[in-house]
C-alpha cells in the first residue's frame, strides 16, 4: 500500500481528498485558516483603534500612494488565479503544467514581495515614518508586515513543493501537500483584499 | 510486533518517549509535564499563603510576591490546567471515538514539546533576570514598564507555548470529525469527547487573539513598538480586549473537558444512562458560543460606559442558563441511579455544590453596577478558584482516576483516593471561603500584605491553614502515585464496569488500540453490548493491515528551536546569533520534513492474529 502512495498512474478524481491523511489534512488546513482569521482580525482591530494615532508622525492619508498599492493587488491577485490553474492541471495530473503555474504564482509572490519591501523602504527613507514613529506606524507595520511574512513563507512553501517533487510527478502523498499550499495562497491572497481596502482606501480616503 | 512487556534499558525507554507520536505516550507526557508545573504552581501558592498569615508579614519581598503571584496563575492555567486536560483528552478521545490514532499524529507530538519548551522559557526567567511580576493578566502600561526581562519571558514563553495548545486544538477537530469508528455518530459520541471538540474550536478561534496580544506586547518591550505607549498614540486598552477575547474563552476551554469528565463518571457509577444527553450537547455548544460575547465582564470597570456593561452583564447572566441546565441533568442522572461511591464519583459529588457556589458568584460579578464593589478584591479571587479548582481541578483528578487503568493498567488505591479528597477538598472550601468575606470586607486581589486592625487576619489565617490541607492532600496523592506504580498490580480492561468504548479494549490498549475497529450501536456503545449483546464489539471490518505513523524527532527539534530563538531575540546585541540559530533548526526541521516522505508503515494481517486476545474486553 506504501507503494501506492507514490504511484502517479490512475489517480481518482480528486487526488487531495482520495486518502484518510489527505482528507485530515484538507480538514486541518481549513480549521488553521479559521485560527488565521481571528489572527488577522485581531490585528486589523488595533490597526483600527490605532489608524488616527499618528502622534507627531505622518498620517495615513500623508504618506500612502495608491498606484503603487494597486499595482501589487493586480499582482497578488493574479497570482491566485495562476494557483488555481496549477490545481486544474493536478487534478488531470499534469505534473508540467502544475509546476509550470506555480512557477508563476512564486514568481508574482515575488515581484509583490519586492513592491513591498520597496514600499516600506520609501516610508522609512522618504517620510521618516519608521516601526517606532508612532502608535500608527507600529499598527500599520505590523499588519502589513504580519501579511508579507506570510506571503515570504507561501514563497518557501510552494518552492520547497517543487524542488522537492521535481522528480517524480503528482501522486496520493503529494496531491494534498500541494493543494493546501493553494489554499494558503487563496487565504493571504483574501488578506490581502481587507488590507488593500481597509488600510489604503479608508487611509487614503477615511 | 508483541506487545508483551520487554525489559528496555533507560535510554531506549527516553528515546521512545522523545520521539513518540502515540496518542497514548504523548498522554502520559502531558500528564508528567501537567502535573510537574502542578505542583511548582502550587508551590508558589504555599509561598504566597505563607506571606498572608499574619498581618504585615515580611516572608516574602513585596517584588518576589509579585514575581511568586504571577507565576502561580499562569502556571496553573497554562501549565498545569491545560496539559492535564490534553493528558485526559489525549488518553480517553481516540479511543471513545473508536479510532487507532489522532488525526495528526506528529502534529500531536509537537503540541506536547510546544508546550514543554514554553513552560520550561517561562520558568528559567527565575534564574535570569527575575520571574514576570505584572500579574497573569499582564496588563499595560504595568507591564510595559516592569524591569528586567521577566515579562519578556512571559510573553516569548505563553507564545511557544499557545502555539502547542493551537496545534493540539485543531488535531483534536479533525480527529473527531475525521476519525470516528463505524456507527459513530455526532449524536452517539460520549459527552467527554464532545466537550473537547467545543473545547477544541474554542482553542481554535481564541487563542490567536492572544497570539496577537502577546506579539504587541513583545514588540512594544523589545522593539520599540507603541501600541500601548499613549504619549506616541498607542492604547493600554487593547491589551486588555484582546488579552481577554482570549481569556473568557479561555476559561470555558478549561471547564468544558471538566464537565465532559463528570458526565462520563456519573453515568459510570449511578449505573445509568445520562440524563439529558442532547441537552447536554446543546448546553455545550451554548456555553461555547457566549464564551465569546462576554469577554468585556472582566473590563466593567474600565469605562466603556453603560449600555456596552450592560449588553454583556446580560450576555454574561445568559450563560448560567446552559450551566444550570447540566447541572440539573447531573442530577437527575444520579436520581435512582444504583450509585457506587467510587474515588471519581466522590469529586463529582463534590464538584456539584462547589461550582454552584463559583457559578452563583459569578453571577453576582456578572452584575455590572456591583461588580465596581467587587472588582479585584478577594471575591473575584473566591469566585474563579471556586470554578477553576472546583470545577476544572476536580475534574482533572476524577478524570484522572477514572482513566488511570487505561493509561497504566492500574488502579490507584481508593482508600488513599478518598483521603486524597477529602483533605484536597475541606482544605480547599477553608482556603476560599473565606475569601469571599475578605473581598467583601474590602481586601484588594495581589497586594502583598495587609494591615493589622482591619479585621482580616482571622480569614486569612483559616485561608492558609486550609491551603496546607490541599498541599497534604496532593503529597497524598503523589504518594499514591508512585506506589500504584511500583507495586504494579494489572487490573482488567474495564475495572469500573463503564459504558464506553475506551473500556471494550485491554488496560494499557495495545499500541494500535483496536485490532478490529469496532461497530458502534448507540450511545454507551460497550454498555449496549453488555446489556443487549455478549459484553463485547462487534468488529466493522474484517482483520486486515493496520497503518500506523512513524516515530518523530522533529517535533522536539522544531520546539528546541523556538525556544533558543526566543532567548536570541529577548537578549538581542551579541545575543542574536541564538536567534538565527533557533530559527534555522525550526524553519530547518520544516524542511526537512517538507523533504523526507513519511509514509509509516503496516501492520500486517498475520502478525496481528498471533496476538493473544481479540482485541476486546481483556
Amino acid at each position: 500500500m506504501a507503494d501506492d502512495m507514490l504511484k502517479s498512474e490512475n489517480l481518482p478524481q480528486n487526488p487531495e481528498r482520495a486518502t484518510l491523511e489527505g482528507r485530515n489534512k484538507f480538514m486541518g488546513f481549513w480549521f488553521f485558516l479559521g485560527g488565521e482569521t481571528v489572527l488577522f482580525a485581531s490585528l486589523f482591530g488595533t490597526y483600527l483603534a490605532l489608524k488616527n494615532s499618528n502622534a507627531q508622525g505622518p498620517s495615513a492619508e500623508e504618506i500612502f500612494g495608491l498606484e503603487l498599492v494597486f499595482i501589487m493587488t493586480i499582482v497578488l491577485l493574479t497570482s491566485s488565479l495562476t494557483s488555481v490553474y496549477a490545481m486544474y492541471h493536478m487534478k488531470n495530473n499534469d505534473f508540467k503544467k502544475m509546476q509550470l503555474w506555480i512557477g508563476i504564482t512564486v514568481l508574482l509572490g515575488l515581484i509583490f514581495l519586492g513592491f513591498e519591501i520597496y514600499e516600506f523602504y520609501h516610508y522609512v527613507h522618504g517620510y521618516e515614518f519608521g516601526y517606532t514613529t508612532s502608535a500608527f506606524s507600529s499598527a500599520f507595520y505590523t499588519l502589513v508586515g504580519f501579511h508579507g511574512a506570510h506571503v515570504a513563507f507561501g514563497l518557501g512553501w510552494f518552492l520547497s513543493l517543487m524542488i522537492r517533487n521535481s522528480k517524480r510527478g503528482i501522486n496520493l502523498y503529494n496531491a494534498p501537500k500541494f493543494y493546501i499550499a493553494s489554499l494558503y495562497w487563496h487565504f493571504i491572497d483574501v488578506v490581502w483584499v481587507f488590507i488593500f481596502t481597509v488600510v489604503y482606501l479608508m487611509g487614503k480616503v477615511g | 510486533m508483541s506487545t508483551t512487556a520487554r525489559k528496555a534499558g533507560f535510554g531506549s525507554v527516553l528515546w521512545d518517549y522523545l520521539t513518540t507520536v502515540d496518542h497514548k505516550k504523548i498522554a502520559i507526557l502531558y500528564l508528567i509535564g501537567g502535573f510537574f508545573f502542578f505542583i511548582l504552581g502550587g508551590l508558589e501558592a504555599m509561598l504566597i499563603r505563607i506571606q498572608l498569615i499574619v498581618p504585615d508579614n515580611d516572608f516574602l519581598s513585596a517584588q518576589f510576591y509579585n514575581e511568586v503571584l504571577t507565576m502561580h496563575g499562569t502556571t496553573m492555567i497554562f501549565l498545569a490546567a491545560m496539559p492535564l486536560l490534553f493528558a485526559l483528552m489525549n488518553i480517553a478521545v481516540p479511543l471513545q471515538i473508536g479510532a487507532r490514532d489522532v488525526a495528526f499524529p506528529f502534529v500531536n507530538s509537537l503540541g506536547f514539546w510546544l508546550f514543554f519548551f514554553g513552560g520550561v522559557m517561562l520558568n528559567v526567567s527565575w534564574f535570569v533576570t527575575g520571574a514576570p511580576d505584572a500579574g497573569w493578566t499582564s496588563y499595560a502600561p504595568l507591564s510595559i514598564f516592569s524591569e528586567g526581562h521577566g515579562v519578556d519571558f512571559y510573553s516569548i514563553g505563553l507564545q511557544i507555548a499557545g502555539f502547542g495548545t493551537l496545534m493540539a486544538g485543531i488535531n483534536f477537530i479533525v480527529t473527531i470529525v475525521n476519525m470516528r469508528a463505524p456507527g459513530m455518530t455526532y449524536m452517539r459520541m460520549p459527552l467527554f469527547t464532545w466537550t473537547t471538540l467545543i473545547a477544541s474550536v474554542l482553542i481554535l478561534f481564541a487563542f490567536p487573539a492572544l497570539t496577537v496580544g502577546l506579539f504587541q506586547l513583545t514588540f512594544d518591550r523589545l522593539f520599540g513598538a507603541n501600541f500601548f505607549n499613549p504619549e506616541l498614540g498607542g492604547n493600554a486598552i487593547i491589551w486588555e480586549h484582546l488579552f481577554w477575547i482570549f481569556g473568557h474563552p479561555e476559561v470555558y476551554i478549561l471547564i468544558l473537558p471538566a464537565f465532559g469528565v463528570f458526565s462520563e463518571v456519573i453515568p459510570t457509577f449511578a449505573k445509568k444512562r445520562l440524563f439529558g444527553y442532547s441537552s447536554m450537547v446543546f448546553a455545550t455548544v451554548l456555553i461555547a458560543f457566549f464564551g465569546f460575547m462576554v469577554w468585556a465582564h472582566h473590563m466593567f470597570t474600565v469605562g466603556l460606559g453603560p449600555i456596552a456593561n450592560s449588553i454583556f452583564a446580560v450576555a454574561t447572566m445568559a450563560i448560567a442558563v446552559p450551566t444550570g441546565i447540566k447541572i440539573f441533568n447531573w442530577l437527575f442522572t444520579l436520581w435512582g441511579g444504583s450509585i457506587r461511591l467510587t474515588s471519581p464519583m466522590v469529586f463529582a459529588l463534590g464538584f456539584i455544590p462547589t461550582f454552584t457556589i463559583g457559578g452563583m458568584t459569578g453571577v453576582m460579578l456578572a452584575s455590572a453596577a456591583a461588580d465596581y464593589q467587587y472588582h479585584d478584591s478577594y471575591f473575584v479571587v473566591a469566585h474563579f478558584h471556586y470554578v477553576i479548582v472546583g470545577g476544572t481541578v476536580l475534574g482533572i483528578f476524577a478524570g484522572l482516576i477514572y482513566w488511570w487503568p487505561k493509561m497504566f493498567g492500574t488502579l490507584l488505591n481508593e482508600k488513599l483516593n478518598h483521603w486524597f479528597f477529602w483533605l484536597f477538598f475541606i482544605g480547599f472550601h477553608l482556603t476560599f471561603f473565606f475569601q469571599h468575606f475578605l473581598g467583601l470586607m474590602g481586601m484588594p486581589r495581589r497586594y502583598w500584605v495587609f494591615g493589622e486592625g482591619q479585621g482580616l487576619d482571622t480569614f486569612n489565617f483559616i485561608s492558609t491553614i486550609g491551603a496546607f490541607l490541599m498541599a497534604v492532600g496532593t503529597i497524598v496523592f503523589v504518594y499514591n502515585m508512585v506506589m500504584t506504580q511500583v507495586k504494579g498490580k494489572k487490573v482488567s480492561g474495564d475495572p469500573w464496569d463503564a459504558r464506553t468504548l475506551e473500556w471494550a479494549i485491554p488496560s494499557p490498549p495495545p499500541f494500535y488500540n483496536f485490532k478490529q475497529l469496532p461497530l458502534v450501536r448507540g450511545l454507551d456503545p460497550l454498555w449496549i453490548e453488555k446489556t443487549e449483546g455478549n459484553g463485547k464489539m462487534q468488529p466493522a471490518e474484517p482483520l486486515g493491515d493496520i497503518h500506523m505513523p512513524n516515530n518523530s524527532f522533529v517535533p522536539f527539534v522544531m520546539s528546541l528551536g523556538l525556544f533558543i530563538a526566543g532567548f536570541g531575540v529577548m537578549f538581542q546585541g551579541s545575543y542574536w546569533f541564538l536567534a538565527a540559530i533557533g530559527f534555522g533548526l525550526f524553519f530547518g526541521s520544516m524542511i526537512y520534513r517538507s523533504f523526507k516522505d513519511d509514509l509509516g508503515y503496516h501492520i500486517h494481517k498475520e502478525d496481528l492474529e498471533d496476538e493473544k486476545g481479540d482485541g476486546s474486553n481483556g
